[in-house]
């Protein structure tokens, strides 16, 4: 079917107007449809942004009174690069690193709900600056598997990564150490 | 301008080895975002307070190599017209946000295309490293030392608890979207994908058309990527975009197959019309070349068509984008001019194959 506009490009919108009770189909191309005015020009898509600072406007569920909380949600500003909360919320982006400290207590709930749940990172650590972060993770996931070792009686293997933590744990005392000197 | 040249200068050397999986995946992509840990993020920040960050790109890192990665360059926005942005975007190696900056924003590419720095768009830093085929594993390893490499001299923004900072919410944590290209049109024409669709939403992955976020799937081409990036490790994000993309694979190799068994004479009629359309228009719009382009690669991987090479679909998908077709003429085309250009540009192309 062509555009009944045009005659040139195919139909590709098939609307049906209704005025005075009396419906009348119109089959246009889109660049038509635009031009008389049955559609809009370039509709803005709708972006995850907009979804998301619907998601901002949270209350989270603390046992102060609500008007307590919204003044100070109100007032909460970052000390660094000066965003405020409510610009946050409208924005949908941080301004700066420290916006992270300074809005922490609103962040849980936005987190969950843009991540699945999830509010901890679990992944790769920066390899220079992390090296302590990295001992740390490393540290933790022995002791893990220490449990399991224990819980299954296997003492022999628990007491070698009983070692292997010490011996992780006193290397960081060190650094600590060094790192006061 | 002869063909040939234009056509090394629009398709990325990378682009051109062949991948794992290469008959159903383009392409592989991993992009982390980064950011330097005492300035204000792009978003707020006025351009004097970008400068120092675009200072340390360009003196550790501008005409460096590293890995595969030969003499990195970096390119000022301020310093391009609107039609080289353009191809810049149409060859993914700058965002359309990034191309509508221009002081104290620029890209960092490599020789070889394959890796591309993004400096100062919505995140100070967004690396992005492509791979031919399906090699996710292969791309995280290289993203990873990548970053390390970049980390050497610079301090980035990070959290113990939230991980790598960044200005969206949505990328906290790993900073990571890794992304895979698939041509899916046996999916696609038996409205298999769509059923697919919700399924692979509740994995917290999320599927979409080739130029990103908002962008339309033309040439039945779909972007398959994480939207999760906080409390998985990356490594476990790969996993489960492994499995989706895996059987996404296995599914269109099934659908193709079905479709060959039970309307042979349909799709074989389907395909070569498309392949008379390219090969004879005069005039074709953007859209109906990449339905006939993606016809035509269907074709070619099912064996109706064994004189054309595979990578004509990339090729011709980039070729063909307005960008490209005024960069070739030199000079800025109506829309009009432009389905003329492509439709001469497609017909010179398969001219070439038959050489």
């Amino acid at each position: 079917m062509e555009c009944e506009e045009c005659h040139e490009r195919p139909a590709t919108l098939h609307l049906t107007k209704i005025i005075n009770g009396e419906k009348n189909e119109i089959h246009v191309c889109e660049r038509c449809a635009k031009d008389k005015g049955y559609i809009d020009y370039d509709e803005p898509a709708y972006s995850i942004h907009d979804l998301l600072a619907g998601l901002f406007h949270y209350e989270p569920t603390v046992s102060k009174s609500q008007s307590f909380n919204k003044q100070q949600q109100e007032t909460l500003q970052c000390s660094k690069c000066g965003m405020t909360y409510r610009e946050f919320t409208k924005i949908g982006k941080f301004g700066c690193a420290s916006c992270y400290d300074a809005f922490e207590e609103y962040l849980n709930p936005i987190f969950r709900r843009v991540h699945s749940g999830n509010i901890t990172h679990d992944g790769k650590i920066p390899n220079r600056q992390g090296t302590f972060l990295k001992k740390k993770q490393l540290v933790q996931e022995y002791k893990g598997k220490l449990k399991d070792l224990i819980e299954n009686e296997q003492f022999e293997e628990a007491a070698v990564m009983r070692d292997k933590i010490k011996e992780l744990e006193n290397n960081t005392a060190k650094i600590d150490e060094d790192g006061d000197k | 301008m002869s063909l040939q040249p234009f056509i090394n200068e629009a398709i990325s050397p990378w682009m051109k080895e062949e991948g794992p999986d290469n008959d159903i995946v383009l392409s592989t992509r991993i992009r982390l975002a980064r950011n330097f840990e005492q300035f204000t993020f792009p978003i707020i920040a006025n351009e004097d307070e970008l400068t120092p960050i675009v200072d340390v790109i360009k003196e550790h890192y501008h005409h460096q190599s590293f890995a595969d990665y030969q003499d990195l360059e970096y390119i000022s926005m301020e310093e391009l017209k609107p039609i080289q942005k353009r191809v810049l975007v149409e060859k993914h190696l700058i965002s359309p946000n990034l191309a509508e900056k221009s002081k104290n924003s620029g890209v960092l590419i490599s020789e070889n295309e394959q890796v591309s720095v993004m400096v100062n768009e919505e995140d100070h830093i967004r690396m992005q490293l492509y791979f031919p085929g399906l090699q996710l594993e292969k791309a995280l390893e290289s993203a990873f030392a990548f970053d390390d490499w970049l980390e050497e001299k610079i301090d980035y923004a990070y959290d113990e608890h939230r991980g790598y900072l960044t200005s969206c919410p949505t990328n906290v944590g790993t900073g990571m979207r890794a992304s895979v290209m698939m041509h899916l049109p046996a999916l696609t024409l038996t409205q298999k994908l769509n059923k697919m669709i919700p399924a692979i939403n509740q994995l917290g992955l999320v599927v979409r058309g080739i130029y990103g976020e908002g962008s339309e799937a033309i040439g039945n081409i779909f972007q398959i990527s994480n939207q999760v990036t906080l409390g998985r490790s990356e490594a476990d994000i790969i996993d489960n975009l492994l499995s989706v993309v895996k059987k996404l694979i296995e599914q269109e190799q099934f659908a193709r197959q079905l479709l060959v068994e039970q309307s042979e004479l349909r799709l074989e009629n389907r395909i070569f019309r498309s392949y008379g359309t390219l090969k004879y228009s005069r005039i074709i719009e953007s859209k109906e070349a990449a339905t006939c382009l993606s016809d035509l690669r269907l074709g070619i991987d099912v064996g109706y068509i064994n004189h054309l090479s595979k990578s004509i679909l990339n090729e011709l998908m980039i070729l063909t984008q307005p960008g490209f077709l005024q960069h070739y003429a030199k000079e800025t085309l109506s829309a009009n001019q432009r389905d003329i250009r492509r439709a001469s540009i497609i017909r010179e192309r398969l001219k070439l194959e038959n050489e």
